[in-house]
């Protein structure tokens, strides 16, 4: 008698090492934004252009992969690649409106504004993250 | 006859403003100054080079314009010596190093509406003997400098004010070649140097020089440790190199001459950008000694900039206005004293070369204007003195410093097209010689 099983298949493992980048970039942004708006140190605020800039760099190949996966493979969204693909659109959306923002001179290259979009930016990396490294499920009959 | 071609052109300047809806109305002593903006993505216009073809700036009615000379390297600022040479500060200083993300974007995007001639860090001679406004000698006076910008002479002196350093070598009039070594006045302030044009003026005795050093960034955002020394005036003395700050809070303070027959140090400012396609206007202004001008705190008096932090209450209201704004974003670089050689509409005032602006949809500046004096003191609109360098979206030439030839000619140096153009009256006035000659600067 066929026995169906249900596994999480593990991420490709470069695949994985590029995910491993905004997860870390996007997070140290949201601590070098706090840094800033303690300090007043400008040291701080270049930290975070730099950590979002490479954050989006490396966000923009995943969501390139994402995408190609999602023609490539058009079934199997169950088990989070959905949320997934969700969360890489709005890591990398909220990622490019920081930027902006960003790039703005002096105190307005942050202020609440800043934090607020390195937040929202930072959780979706998070939650990018945690749906991609969980793996997605696969079936496969023994 | 004049007076009415004065009106005429007064009134369609007027007309022009109201008719647009987009020229600026921030000129004078007390301008209007919108709200802050701050968007995600400043207002950006970029007019890229095109050449002039057949084309000659337009000057106005009465005058006439030639290029003095062509195929300049970057020429800047200018001085006219007492035998008519003109020496010209050709150079580009050393991009301050890219700080941010933003910085490599911003520096592709500003490229687009330069020259892509090489500075020549040198000085050019240039000699118009038979006064057809064309020179017939062009030599290279100085070479092998580092981003050359202010020069000025004195009693056998000629001092260039390098991106870093004041040197001073010994020359004589109509020499067309200087091979003696210079001499180190003193060192001037050159780290990061993101506003690198070190502007020069003589005090008249020739006793005193005046360097205007700009700030390190647009708005302190290379930190405020980098603007100590920036964003002043420095008085130095000429025989010793001894220094002190003159006036600060003058963001970029890219020219500066002496009024003739006052003794008062004037000089133009670029002010800070992305608050908005109306803020902050550039400036003339007088300089006061010990004087406070607000940035980074604050602009045109106490109006606070909340992007420099930490903020600084007590430097806010100890800040004072300028003189006379020229409008946002105009990139005034060029300033000179007229004379009444250049005849009764523009006799007496101040002649500004404007650079035009980046951080505007609409553009402005792009053209040398006129700020007439009366008593000693600006006052009206700027009239128009040299326009045409804009052609639609595209700039054929890009105005910098602006100098006058006593014998009655406005130079005007352009860092685009790379020429040195010269507008006189179309007929000679009688010779009102000045008792000494203006200042350069």
């Amino acid at each position: 008698m066929a026995t169906m099983i249900t596994y999480r298949e593990a991420l490709n493992p470069l695949h994985a090492i590029l995910l491993a980048f905004p997860v870390a970039l996007f997070t140290g942004n949201v601590v070098s934004d706090w840094a800033y708006l303690a300090t007043a140190q400008i040291q701080w605020s270049n930290f975070s252009a730099w950590l979002n800039a490479f954050g989006l760099v490396f966000g923009g190949v995943l969501l390139a992969w994402a995408l190609v996966s999602a023609v490539l493979r058009p079934r199997g969204w169950r088990g989070g690649r959905g949320l997934h693909l969700g969360a890489l659109v709005v890591m990398w959306v909220f990622g490019f409106l920081n930027a902006l923002l960003h790039g703005r001179d002096a105190w307005y290259s942050v202020t609440a504004s800043g934090m607020i979009l390195s937040l929202i930016t930072a959780l979706a990396a998070l939650a990018a993250g945690w749906t991609g490294f969980r793996g997605y499920p696969r079936k496969e009959t023994l | 006859m004049a007076r009415h071609r004065f009106a005429a052109l007064l009134l369609a300047g007027t007309l022009a403003a109201c008719g647009s809806g987009k020229e600026q109305s921030q000129y004078g002593p007390d301008p209007r100054l919108p709200g802050q903006q701050a968007s995600l993505l400043p207002d950006m216009s970029i007019a890229k080079p095109t050449g002039w073809g057949n084309a000659l700036p337009k000057v106005p009615a009465g005058y006439t314009i030639t290029p003095l000379a062509t195929g300049l390297k970057i020429p800047r600022q200018m001085i006219v010596m007492p035998n008519g040479d003109v020496l010209v500060a050709e150079g580009t200083g050393a991009s301050a190093p890219p700080l941010r993300p933003k910085d490599l974007i911003a520096g592709m995007i500003k490229a687009r509406g330069k020259s892509d001639v090489k500075g020549g860090n040198r000085i050019s001679l240039l000699r118009d003997a038979d006064g057809d406004g064309r020179a017939e000698l062009k030599t290279v006076l100085l070479s092998g400098l580092d981003a050359p910008y202010g020069l000025a002479f004195v009693n056998g002196a000629l001092f260039v004010a390098n991106q870093g350093e004041l040197l001073r070598y010994p020359y004589l009039v109509g020499q067309t070649r200087i091979t003696a070594p210079g001499t180190k006045v003193t060192d001037l302030p050159s780290q990061i140097n993101h506003h690198w044009t070190k502007a020069l003026a003589a005090s008249p005795d020739g006793a005193k020089l005046y360097v205007g050093i700009g700030s390190n960034s647009n708005i302190t955002e290379r930190g405020m440790a980098a603007e100590v020394d920036r964003a002043m005036v420095w008085e130095i003395d000429a025989a010793t190199g001894a220094h002190r700050p003159f006036a600060t809070g003058l963001r970029n303070p890219t020219a500066l001459t002496f009024q003739p027959g006052t003794g008062q140090l004037w000089t133009t400012v670029n002010e800070r950008d992305e608050l908005g396609p109306d803020l902050v206007p550039d400036y003339v202004t007088s300089v006061r000694e010990g004087a406070f001008y607000g940035w980074p705190y604050s602009y045109w008096g106490q109006h606070v900039d909340p992007r420099a932090q930490p903020q600084d209450p007590k430097k806010v209201a100890a800040a004072i206005a300028p003189d006379y704004a020229l409008g946002s974003h105009v990139a005034a670089l060029g300033l000179a004293f007229s004379s009444p050689a250049m005849g009764p509409q523009f006799g007496d005032g101040l002649f500004v070369g404007m650079h035009g602006s980046w951080n505007r949809k609409v553009f402005s500046g792009y053209k040398v204007v006129f700020v007439r004096f009366v008593g000693g003191k600006p006052t009206g609109q700027p009239i128009d003195f040299v326009t045409g360098f804009l052609d639609g979206d595209k700039a054929r030439g890009r105005p910098v410093g602006v100098a006058l030839d006593p014998r009655g000619a406005l130079l005007v140096a352009d860092d685009l097209s790379n020429t040195v153009w010269r507008i006189a009256p179309a007929t000679p006035l009688a010779p009102a010689a000045p008792a000494t000659p203006p200042p350069a600067g």
